[in-house]
């Protein structure tokens, strides 16, 4: 089971509990304590404490040299006239919701693809996932600058046919479109676990639909997704927290501006550049609760929406 | 007729595969042949074969910075190992008690562990940064390593859990009979039984520690103490617009160790992200 359906099979309702097993629960409190000290160290030292302690600063103006100042909701007004906040939520969004399903729908194609018994299917497969454990590094996003460049590689290929292409990452109409092809590039990763995923649907089912007269596409529709829809559900959820976070390829091919004219402005990327280029770190701070609010929201919705069309066969 | 029906469609589906395939291997297959050409013929060879071979820009791009690039290659070496052995140390403790103790508000603290895989880190970054600076620790690898030994990647915990479960209660209950303590039991039963969920521990920590630009950024700012990726984005600056090939080449070595752990630890990485869905 994965880490969603895990959440969801705890968030159902319990039954109730004996008196036996209340008593069992509490039965290796001291072996529990030194197992879990460390994490629970870290969760208290290291996750929790911040968050809290980020939850008061954005309320403050604090530049790391002089004690925070407390400013009331200033933090909160100045975001409200923020023009590059807007233009970073804009590209984050456009980011978030076309390079997500694209990179799920290809990797889908590409699984059902390679599940039906094709030689070769491991070489493939290979191939495939390879660029999803490089994709995150900074020497890909050095490739992609020199790929998508004035002249680069993209543009040197189009010559051959005679087309003059642009500068595709100096332009603000382009340049984000250079970083979800570099997102779709990345399937391989949701592909492998979409293939694990076809190969537990029962051979039967397409056996029965096909004696039934069910055509492939019929079969796609009404067995292949709903049996994979919460491994959909499940590459969904995490590629959306994924890619609202997106820092290294932006930076890299922006030289960490967000430009040209913002557009590769990343949320995190405009966190980056308050905080830890102007100082500004009462203020990133408040930028980086209201971004946990946003993906709070939107998994919220996630696990919402899930009820109507994710498929849990238990 | 049916024969060939079969037989063209197997075929159309091997060219779209191989298109696709050629696609996303391309770049990179571009990037290795310009790390061997002279500077003025990358951007007008969009081929893959090479003219005139240059192996200048290796050495150029090594001796780029103010150190050779092998201190940067064995920086991040440092806070990978460091990882790694932090995240199996850490990550396997509270995996052990999570699939296998009785112990109050177990279930809370699950939860609060499964919502922690999601948390973004950008959330944390900035009152962490204020912490490491007033314990002196900023410019040293210390924030990279220790929340790695305090169980800070909830995701491989997560990945263990489910690998104890696999794993016969019968075991357990059978030592714990000849009057071995939990200690015992997970050093001597569960730890060798879990290997394989260790070593795709491992190898995710390897690869997303050697990839991790954001925290290496924010917290080494010392040229002696750059890493990998740190230090081929000073080289983006140092280079500018001329020497594209010892950048190209600085980025083929860089990658190199992520190419070998996918080579040798391919089985186990899909495996891993098979059974738990990956991140």
């Amino acid at each position: 089971m994965t880490a969603l359906g895990e959440l969801r099979a705890l968030s159902a309702p319990r039954g109730m509990q004996s008196a036996r097993e209340k008593a069992a629960r509490g039965r290796d409190n001291k072996a529990a304590a030194i197992f879990l000290a460390p994490w629970l160290i870290g969760l208290i030292g290291i996750t929790l404490g911040p968050m809290l302690m980020s939850l008061y600063l954005a309320f403050t103006n604090y530049n790391l040299l002089q004690n925070p100042q407390f400013t009331g909701l200033e933090n909160i007004q100045r975001m409200l006239g923020d023009e590059r906040l807007g233009a970073s939520l804009l590209v984050t969004a456009i980011y978030v919701l076309v390079s997500v399903p694209l990179q799920l729908a290809v990797a889908l194609a590409l699984a059902i693809l390679l599940d039906r018994g094709v030689r070769g299917l491991p070489l493939y497969r290979s191939v495939f996932y390879l660029p999803s454990l490089l994709g995150a590094s900074v020497a890909i996003a050095v490739l992609w600058r020199l790929v998508f460049g004035g002249q680069g590689l993209l543009n040197a290929l189009l010559s051959l046919f005679g087309i003059q292409g642009p500068a595709w990452i100096a332009e603000p109409q382009t340049a984000l479109g250079t970083l979800i092809v570099l997102h779709v590039w990345t399937f391989g990763s949701p592909m492998v676990i979409f293939l694990a995923g076809l190969r537990q649907i029962p051979r039967e089912l397409y056996e029965a639909a096909s004696t039934d007269g069910a055509g492939r596409w019929r079969q796609f529709r009404s067995i292949t997704l709903p049996m994979l829809s919460p491994i959909i559900f499940f590459n969904l959820v995490l590629g959306l927290i994924g890619s609202f976070q997106t820092f290294t390829q932006a930076f890299i091919i922006s030289n960490g501006t967000g430009g040209p004219a913002d557009s590769t402005l990343f949320y995190s990327l405009y966190l980056y550049q308050e905080g830890f280029s102007s100082l500004r770190m009462g203020y990133a701070s408040a930028l980086a609760w209201l971004l946990l609010i946003i993906i709070a929201a939107f998994t919220a919705v996630n696990f919402w929406a899930a009820k109507y069309w994710v498929f849990y066969n238990d | 007729m049916t024969e060939l029906r079969r037989w063209v469609r197997a075929l159309s589906k091997h060219v779209a595969l191989i298109v696709v395939a050629v696609l996303m291997i391309y770049p990179l297959l571009w990037m290795v042949a310009s790390s061997l050409r002279p500077n003025d013929e990358i951007f007008t060879s969009p081929g893959l074969l090479i003219d005139t071979f240059d192996f200048r820009h290796y050495p150029d791009g090594w001796n780029a910075l103010a150190r050779p690039f092998s201190t940067y290659l064995l920086n991040s070496a440092i806070v990978v190992a460091g990882s790694v052995v932090g995240n199996l140390i850490s990550c396997s403790l509270a995996a052990y008690a999570f699939a296998r103790l009785q112990f109050s508000a177990k279930r809370i603290a699950f939860v609060i562990m499964l919502i922690a895989i999601m948390l973004p880190v950008h959330v944390l970054i900035i009152p962490q940064y204020v912490l490491y600076a007033q314990i002196g620790w900023i410019n040293t690898f210390l924030p990279l390593i220790v929340p790695k030994f305090l169980a800070t990647d909830a995701f491989f915990i997560f990945l263990m859990v489910q690998f104890i479960r696999g794993i016969p209660v019968e075991l357990d209950e059978a030592a714990r009979i000849d009057g071995a303590g939990h200690a015992r039991i997970y050093l001597q039963i569960m730890l060798p039984l879990m290997i394989p969920a260790l070593a795709t521990t491992a190898i995710f920590t390897f690869i997303w520690t050697w990839n991790d630009f954001f925290s290496q950024l924010i917290f080494v700012t010392k040229p002696d103490l750059y890493t990998v990726p740190v230090a081929l984005r000073s080289l983006i600056d140092a280079q500018s617009q001329s020497d594209f090939g010892a950048l190209f080449a600085m980025s083929v070595i860089s990658l190199v160790p992520v190419f070998l752990v996918f080579l040798f630890g391919q089985r186990l990485l899909l495996r891993g992200i098979a059974t738990t869905g990956g991140k």
